[in-house]
């Protein structure tokens, strides 16, 4: 059974959601759906939508929003803040060692091999000292859940995490739609985020930097699936929206194109990836950077958020050695549990996984998104077998965990409240002195029955969540 | 300010101005169409040359018929210049330059495209015309509402409004050169009052019925039209008129970043040339040879003020 998040075994309401039903008891399923629909002119006249690559018109889709919110605890939250706080801590940890003297690796504790020869490794960031010691500016925390007390973390994503500007527009809209709700109920505000990413890159800024930081947003551009929250984010926190074309190195520094000349840029938030950010020192044909940007990183001219290299702390093959990489970095037990993983590059690992495909979720370790992943149980018999044989092809390129019985909150179906899978991705910044995690998060749902994929690019909407204060 | 971002707003703005004017030039054509059927091949065919995409009607269509010319200039997305064509490059550049809007013009933009996209999505109806193009008219007017009562009077406010102008400027220019030779006296109608219907096409081209006549008490000769339209300090679609709020905005950049530019130098030139002139000297010397001239110089002008601030380069 999964475990419903709103309503116990009887039917009655869980404790975080008691004022929140009470308050639904008198809603009848018209004037609900009427609020559905004014939301989604809502998010449509704001313009939050994201692009399709594959459609004929490169067209522009909503997210599907749904509007019953996903409630959490002061309690509950309490805990998982704690836990994610220890994560981050030694995720940033851990990249400070790799990049530098790799003790993790003299002690034995994370193999070798799994660094040298990973490709998400970044052998330029080595002995790079990144401004205020800090590589993963902006993180995000995938949760899940199956029970009242088991919350499971789902993956790390501390490259260029995105979905924030949803858990902003989200809450918007609620209380655009149901001013009434906050008022009787204490929740938790979410709307100083771009305030607080603003200062909290501030704290980063370089040596170089002066003055009061300049701080820009490097876009890929227009046709990039996320640029409305590029654009967003720079809005909100007043600051420029660049594409690698306005940026060129000037004396010493990465200067932005202005109608009065060249103007240094203290921290770059790039939503740009490692390969694209320096035609010079990465991928040659990438358009979307800036020529020598890294050679400025690193004589310490410009922070770059999140720091290049990155991507070796979320690596999935790495992922089930976290609860040691947290032990190691911060002398204490993991708060957040991980899911088991089985690694397929070990050989007893690979023979249970090819025994048990129909039970279990296998991922590419390099991939993302929830593309070229096999979910086990809702797969055919002639899709596992395919997988068996590509999984046999490069074992080293998988791992596999148990199919998890993800917890429920109700959507509104057509046939009214229904419940159906989510999960949690809380966003995390990190200063030199501090870490700021907005209480709640993006909740994503799948919003088909029975579909444990959240994935917005496979279907899946988002709700607001809530954190309750005490 | 970012170059990209100037160049984003001085065209987004153009953009808009520009949706508004072909709407009207349609709405013109309609008008004179339905009052005359005779001559409605040549009105249809003046109004695609105003709109400056004769070239392109004519290697996609051999004839004017107000059906297509009607499509062509809103709908077709085969034509850069359609109001379906320039809303979503408004809207497309209103997107780069998110962060320098404020929250009350994204919308309307984005809203207005959304709105014109419905509208637009199928071939109008003759019946639905009118409609259609009061729609139009009103979106651009919406955003640009949004835009005066909650924008910064900074850059930002200077390069909607150097946008915004050059187009209208352009647009006036194009609205009289293309009908020159209905306003130049000759031999038949000198001392005649001019065609009803041709003089009110021009005037409702450029919205500018309603004052002229409040003017000049219902009084239409060619001067007095070509006077209003070119030389008018108050008629905001005059080219005086526009030439003087281009000067303004160049001299407030001038202020505000502490460095005047070529731009202003080249705007204030025009405008003196222009105001010790006289309609009399410009019929003299030639209408058409005035309007040519003054179309070349604005299009210069905005080259030059694209350098001066690093729209591109």
């Amino acid at each position: 059974m999964f475990f419903n998040e709103m309503q116990d075994e009887n039917g009655d309401a869980r404790e975080p959601y008691e004022n929140y039903c009470k308050w639904l008891k008198d809603k009848d399923l018209s004037s609900l759906r009427k609020k559905s629909r004014e939301a989604d002119a809502f998010f449509r006249r704001t313009g939050i939508t994201f692009n399709v690559y594959s459609e004929a018109d490169a067209d522009e889709r909503l997210i599907p929003f749904d509007q019953v919110p996903r409630i959490i605890s002061a309690r509950e939250w309490s805990r998982l803040s704690k836990g994610i706080e220890q994560r981050v801590r030694a995720l940033n940890a851990f990249l400070h060692d790799i990049y530098h003297g790799q003790e993790i690796i003299k002690a034995g504790r994370v193999p070798e091999s799994l660094i040298a020869d990973n490709a998400a490794l970044l052998p330029k960031m080595m002995g790079v000292e990144p401004p205020g010691g800090v590589y993963t500016h902006i993180v995000g925390v995938d949760l899940v859940r199956t029970g009242k007390d088991e919350f499971y973390v789902l993956e790390d994503n501390a490259r260029t995490p995105s979905g924030v500007s949803y858990m902003l527009e989200n809450r918007e809209t609620m209380l655009h739609m149901y001013p009434e709700l906050f008022s009787g109920i204490n929740v938790a505000s979410v709307s100083d985020y771009p305030l607080n990413l603003r200062r909290s890159l501030s704290r980063c800024a370089p040596d170089a930097c002066t003055d009061k930081p300049v701080i820009a947003v490097l876009t890929p551009g227009l046709h990039n699936s996320a640029f409305y929250e590029h654009a967003f984010l720079a809005e909100q926190m007043g600051a420029e929206l660049v594409e690698g074309h306005d940026l060129r190195v000037v004396d010493g520094r990465v200067a932005m194109r202005t109608t009065l000349g060249y103007t240094p840029i203290d921290v770059l938030y790039r939503r740009v990836d490692d390969e694209y950010l320096d035609p010079l020192n990465f991928n040659p044909e990438s358009m979307l950077g800036v020529p020598g940007i890294f050679d400025i990183y690193r004589a310490g001219g410009i922070t770059i958020a999140n720091a290049p290299g990155t991507g070796i702390s979320d690596d999935k093959a790495l992922y089930s050695y976290m609860p040691d990489i947290v032990e190691f970095y911060t002398g204490q037990s993991a708060i957040l549990e991980n899911v088991p993983t089985w690694r397929c590059c070990e050989a007893d690992a690979l023979a249970h996984v090819l025994e048990n495909l129909e039970e279990l979720v296998v991922k590419e370790v390099h991939g993302s998104g929830g593309y070229g992943m096999l979910v086990g149980p809702a797969a055919s018999k002639k899709e596992i077998a395919a997988f068996r044989e590509k999984l046999k092809a490069n074992p080293a390129g998988y791992i596999a965990q148990p199919t998890l019985a993800l917890s429920t909150v109700p959507v509104l179906a057509r046939s009214g409240l229904a419940p159906r899978h989510v999960d949690l991705r809380p966003f995390v910044l990190v200063s030199p002195d501090r870490i700021d995690i907005t209480p709640g998060g993006l909740t994503r749902v799948a919003m088909k029955e029975g579909s444990l994929v959240v994935n917005s690019s496979q279907g899946g909407g988002t709700k607001d969540t809530w954190v309750l204060e005490d | 300010m970012l170059g990209k971002t100037a160049n984003g707003l001085y065209w987004m703005f153009r953009q808009l101005e520009r949706s508004e004017n072909t709407a009207r030039l349609v709405e013109a054509g309609f008008r004179m169409a339905l009052t005359r059927q005779a001559s409605g091949q040549n009105e249809w065919a003046s109004i695609v040359r105003t709109a400056g995409c004769d070239d392109l009607y004519r290697s996609l269509h051999d004839e004017y018929g107000a059906d297509r010319v009607i499509d062509f200039l809103l709908r077709d997305s085969a034509n850069p210049a359609s109001v379906c064509s320039v809303f979503q490059q408004a809207r497309n550049n209103a997107r780069m330059v998110r962060p320098a809007l404020t929250r009350e013009v994204w919308e309307s933009t984005n809203e207005g495209w959304l709105c014109l996209k419905d509208l637009l999505a199928k071939p109008v109806k003759q019946s639905e015309l009118p409609n259609v193009l009061a729609t139009i008219r009103q979106r651009s007017a919406m955003v640009r509402g949004a835009w005066h009562g909650t924008a910064l009077r900074n850059d930002i406010y200077s390069f909607a409004r150097l946008g915004t102008r050059m187009e209208r400027a352009d647009n006036t220019a194009r609205i009289l050169d293309v009908k020159y030779y209905i306003l130049l006296p000759t031999a038949a109608s000198v001392g005649s009052s001019l065609d009803n219907v041709q003089w009110e096409s021009i005037l409702r081209s450029a919205s500018a019925a309603r004052a002229f006549n409040w003017l000049h008490g219902g009084e239409t000769t060619p001067l007095k039209i070509a006077d209003f339209l070119i030389f008018h300090n108050q008629m905001p679609r005059s080219l005086v008129y526009c030439c003087a709020d281009n000067v303004r905005a160049l001299e407030e950049l001038a202020v505000l970043y502490g460095e005047r530019q070529p731009s202003a130098d080249q705007a204030q030139g025009m405008l003196n040339e222009l105001t010790e002139q006289s309609v009399e000297g410009v019929f003299k010397s030639g209408l058409h040879e005035f309007l040519s001239d003054f179309l070349t110089r604005n299009n210069a002008l905005g080259v030059q003020i694209e350098t001066d601030y690093r729209f591109n380069a």
